[in-house]
């Protein structure tokens, strides 16, 4: 890990989750996911609509930080009201920053504790979970990769849905439930797993299966003897993000390298 | 027609009880200067339905609200709002914690006077399960179960504009006008608060495409320069981070009580002198997301 970092690295893996998605609305919630996804429009997937983070579309992905002289390119109208159109027509890939996920791939942003009355702590609340899942493809980034962000048994409050057959309402239509990959600080993972089962699919450099595993609340499926590395980024994807997206490098603070002391 | 009333007359007319909407998302174009206004009033116990921010944050800590309707709280500048937090940790309040669309959707059908609206959003998730009074439906057209999401009729609604004539041709120049229409048709009265006042004959088609909905809608109004401090009023002056943080700090009851005499329990013209001035105010720059 010398030549790029631990959030380069996640930036990169967590591009591929718009791989293929053609023209629909790329949302990345949070630094890294939002880096993502201008990354995925710069490079293999310029169709993607991407918005300056209010708004307005933007045909070039507005760079993070202080915009000095930068003017953002706007080449289209997407309001809140228009966003919630968009989503119920399935035109949007989200990656969204849940604060806890369960082996279903059920995601929690509401609130931690088992009495939705009197919660242990309150956290954002449902916002848009519940619609963006049932309507169209979600991915997730989750900086800190242990047993309480990746939790045994059910999330405390599923605002996102998953893949939990015991929660399917007789008569529900599911095929607009497309969960697609998970970026964390030690791993790529999708639910490719039977019935959509989380499965490994790549291993950060320095990382051990062994230690995803003790790491998460539920067994993973491993369908390989041998876990690939996770990719490494490429000359081009690394001058793209530390000289374009992220000049003043908030990547760091908001993914810091630890093994880089 | 002249709809303008003083910003204590408008309020006057809220009783306790009632269900109150609130326009604006999260800390952008909240109608504060009415909530401070409603929080002086000795009216209590309403519903409160809001995209939330500083204004639910603001009700919480003034312990006037028995129920929220709602899909988040956020300060934006801090993601979380530390009374909102504290109010519902404690159990305060009753909570109808659903999706943001939901939320949409639900005061749609109010406006249209529908009973509910269908949408897929919310099966499979606690959003129904912890609100078993909204129920699903089944399409008479195909076996399709979906959730029939209720009206959510509002009493009042409070809006926060940039400008207004006196009959209620309202504008609202900002990129985004959130859901202050859906507050506005879902609601029996609406009072907003605007920036400034101008006369009818200073409006032309042009300007038009910034009328958000129409005048019939529009109960009362109440001018209110800088009446969204400290939330923000794109174009024309961003968020308060430093208000907001004293506000933040604010969650003891000593410091509470601080706030609450030093930024409510005063005059609107002392309230921008108290917060730093209108040069200040207008001086705030507008948020980069």
């Amino acid at each position: 890990m010398e030549k790029f970092t631990l959030s380069e690295l996640c930036i990169c893996a967590a591009s591929e989750a718009w791989r293929d998605d053609g023209e629909v609305l790329a949302t990345g919630i949070g630094l890294i996911p939002r880096l993502a996804a201008s990354l995925a429009k710069l490079t293999h997937s310029p169709d993607l609509m991407i918005t300056d983070g209010e708004a307005y579309l933007v045909s070039e992905p507005v760079p993070v930080g202080r915009r000095g002289d930068y003017t953002p390119k706007i080449e289209g109208y997407m309001n809140y009201s228009r966003v919630f159109l968009n989503l119920w027509k399935g035109h949007r890939h989200a990656m969204t920053g849940p604060v806890q996920i369960d082996k279903y791939g059920q995601t929690n942003i509401s609130f931690i504790g088992d009495n939705s009355k009197k919660p242990k702590a309150q956290l954002l609340g449902a916002r848009g979970f519940p619609g963006n899942t049932i309507n169209h493809s979600n991915s997730m980034f989750i900086p800190r990769h242990n047993i309480r962000s990746f939790v045994e048994g059910e999330v405390d409050m599923v605002s996102g849905l998953g893949y939990n057959p015991s929660r399917r309402i007789k008569g529900m239509r599911e095929d607009f439930i497309n969960l697609k990959i998970i970026v964390s600080n030690l791993a790529v993972l999708d639910f490719k797993g039977p019935e959509h089962q989380i499965r490994i699919k790549s291993l950060h450099p320095n990382v051990t299966l062994q230690e995803v595993q003790e790491n998460t609340g539920f067994k993973l499926i491993v369908d390989s003897e041998n876990i690939p590395e996770t990719p490494f980024p490429s000359e081009n994807q690394l001058s793209i993000i530390r000289d374009f997206l992220d000049p003043e490098n908030l990547r760091e603070q908001a993914l810091p390298d630890k093994r880089k002391q | 027609m002249d709809k303008i009333l003083s910003a204590c007359e408008a309020i006057s007319t809220i009783e306790s009880g009632m269900t109150i909407g609130i326009g604006g998302w999260g800390s952008r174009r909240k109608p504060m200067s009415l909530i401070r206004e409603l929080i002086k009033t000795d009216k209590t116990d309403f519903t409160l339905v809001s995209y939330g921010g500083p204004d639910v944050g603001m009700l919480c800590a003034a312990e006037k609200i028995k129920k929220l309707i709602f899909g988040f709280v956020s300060l934006e500048t801090t993601p979380l709002d530390p009374h909102f937090r504290k109010t519902r940790q404690e159990g305060k309040i009753e909570i109808m914690e659903i999706d943001e669309g939901m939320l949409n959707l639900g005061l749609t059908a109010a406006g249209m006077r529908l009973p509910f609206h269908v949408t897929r959003s919310g099966l499979g998730t606690d959003a129904l399960r912890l609100n078993p009074d909204i129920k699903t439906i089944k399409s008479p057209y195909s076996d399709e179960t979906l959730v029939a999401m209720p009206a959510i009729h509002l009493d009042v609604a409070l809006l926060h504009v940039h400008e207004t004539d006196p009959s209620g041709n309202s504008f609202i120049f900002g990129p985004d006008y959130f859901f202050d229409e859906q507050f506005a048709r879902a609601a029996s009265r609406v009072i907003i608060s605007s920036e400034k006042i101008i006369q009818t004959e200073e409006i032309n088609a042009e300007k038009t495409i910034w009328n958000r909905f129409e005048r019939s809608l529009v109960t009362n109004i109440v001018e209110a320069k800088f009446g969204a401090h400290p939330t923000s009023a794109a174009p024309d002056y961003g968020f308060d981070k430093t208000h907001l943080e004293e506000y933040s700090n604010s969650t003891e009851p000593d410091s509470w009580k601080k706030y609450f005499d030093t930024f409510i329990n005063i005059k609107n013209t002392e309230y921008i002198r108290s917060v730093g001035g209108e040069k200040f105010i207008s001086s705030l720059e507008l948020p980069v997301f």
